[in-house]
């Protein structure tokens, strides 16, 4: 792939994740803090050995390092929206790979469970006037038009919220591990229709840091390295949302470079971490990222093909944002990097050798990671 | 007194498309290089952004593209209203506006005509939309 040449430069060495629930006496620097100590622990690093910092959902990346006793030659914030967990991975790869910092940690701390935080309501939205508010209305919208487009009702979506709570109750920090049934699925309370409150992520407070340095250095580092072989990323500001084409164009984009990059074809990966903020982006990443056709999804999915030990892509071990907790992308890029050096129990993929995190918004990203 | 309804946030590109909308006006702008109207307002055409635009009425035709019903309050305004519909209206001109149709939620079909009309909500009038056929 001519211009990218950043193929299994980089690894994460260090993962590191807080309890998640509801922490009203912590913040988002103490829960990012805690996170990034436990990955620097995981390394066996220390604070002095960063030397790049990323920060998301922390107001100050000045007051953080302050506190944290980082002194480093690269530090940046970044916007808190959950597509930037992946760009804050592709910025550290990018950051080691052109020598700009040799030691990156890229720390996310959210307390928004505790601060009420409201995803919708609020004063500015586009579409306030007519009460359309919500990033989950925004996906019901697009679903409505999938399941008329394509002829489905909601029930791929009680596929998909299905899998990922088996995968969370194999989790022991998951915060819903209860099994639940498609009745569940499809008798839960509406929130904003055809979406109801099992299609919705859990919202808690946590904190997820990552550890990331050349692939030189992290051989010699505590932990096998996890490799960012490949990535993609491509934004797309062309219509106001919600947009209707469910980003298919865009994930295409991706799909048709990622792999590539990676030096690794899909029928090499072994498990996918896909942003769940609600059911109904798993559909689309699938579509987008060509594991199916578009409007295949539903079927393709309807056999357990999701699932750990039944089908051939065990996605969202973890629970994913539905089960195990609205982390914004970061314990999903965690739990990856967990797969690929098989520290994940009940809920390992059997010789996990590469794992591809998808995200489909407005900017939409794939990574695939790889272990040796 | 009725608990206030949610406001837009007024700009300089969305003021004019309000004040229409004050006189039971639905104005888009147009980009005078390709013909083609956008919303929401903006400084420069998206299709060509050196281009020159004006305003255009629109003539208040439309269809429905997707829909949702809001179960959840999180507007107090809207509380009474519950459960109410969103529905994404592409007008005939074009832009695709996000609204309300004024009609029970269990008629609401994909592809259904629509026609404008206005419902006054604080200080502002809305643009909302009812069947085109009744």
């Amino acid at each position: 792939m001519s211009g990218w040449n950043l193929r299994d430069k980089v690894c994460i060495a260090g993962v590191g994740t807080t309890p998640y629930g509801s922490f009203p006496d912590n913040d988002s620097y103490g829960l990012g803090a805690q996170a990034m100590f436990s990955a620097l622990d995981d390394a066996g690093l220390e604070a002095g050995d960063v030397d790049g910092l990323l920060v998301c959902r922390i107001p100050s990346y000045e007051q953080f390092a302050l506190m944290t006793g980082i002194n480093p030659q690269y530090s940046l914030p970044v916007n808190m929206a959950g597509r930037f967990s992946a760009v804050s991975v592709m910025l550290a790869t990018q950051a080691i790979a052109t020598g700009a910092a040799k030691t990156v940690a890229i720390v996310y701390g959210n307390n928004g469970r505790s601060n009420r935080m409201f995803y919708g309501g609020g004063e500015g939205g586009a579409w306030n006037p007519w009460g359309m508010t919500s990033p989950g209305a925004t996906h019901a919208m697009m679903y409505s038009a999938y399941m008329h487009q394509f002829g489905v009702g909601t029930e791929p979506l009680a596929d998909v919220a299905m899998a990922f709570r088996k995968h969370a109750s194999l989790n022991p920090d998951a915060m819903m591990r209860k099994p639940i049934t498609f009745e569940d699925h499809q008798s839960a309370r509406p929130v904003c229709e055809p979406l109801k409150l099992l299609d919705y992520c859990q919202i808690n407070d946590g904190g997820v840091a990552l550890i990331l340095t050349s692939a030189e250095r992290a051989k010699d580092l505590r932990k096998p390295p996890v490799y960012v072989s490949g990535y993609a990323r491509h934004d797309v500001f062309d219509q106001a949302e919600p947009r209707l084409d469910y980003w298919n164009p865009v994930l295409s984009k991706v799909a048709s470079e990622v792999y590539a990059r990676a030096g690794i074809s899909r029928d090499e990966i072994d498990g996918l971490m896909i942003y769940d903020n609600f059911t109904p982006t798993v559909l689309f990443t699938l579509e987008g990222l060509g594991f199916c056709k578009q409007g295949e999804a539903p079927a393709f999915i309807a056999n357990g093909t999701l699932e750990l030990g039944r089908g051939r892509w065990p996605t969202n071990t973890n629970g994913g944002h539905l089960s195990d907790s609205y982390m914004q992308g970061w314990g999903l890029i965690a739990e990856a990097a967990r797969q690929l050096r098989g520290d994940c129990g009940a809920r390992q993929i059997k010789d996990a050798r590469a794992i591809q995190y998808g995200c489909a918004t407005n900017i939409s990203t794939s990574i695939i990671f790889r272990r040796d | 007194m009725a608990i206030a309804m949610p406001q837009p946030a007024i700009d300089p590109w969305n003021k004019p498309f309000w004040d229409a909308c004050a006189e039971n006006r639905l104005i888009f702008q147009r980009c005078l290089e390709t013909r083609k109207a956008w919303y929401p307002p903006s400084p420069v055409s998206p299709f060509a952004p050196r281009a020159a635009w004006d305003w255009i009425e629109s003539a208040g035709w439309g269809e429905v593209l997707a829909w949702v019903v809001f179960h959840q309050k999180y507007f107090p305004g809207f509380g009474d209203r519950l459960p109410y519909n969103a529905a994404m209206v592409r007008l005939d001109e074009g832009p695709v506006l996000v609204s309300n149709i004024d009609a029970p939620n269990d008629e609401i079909r994909i592809g259904r005509r629509v026609a404008l009309c206005f419902e006054q909500r604080g200080a502002f009038n809305v643009p909302i939309f009812k069947w085109a056929d009744e």
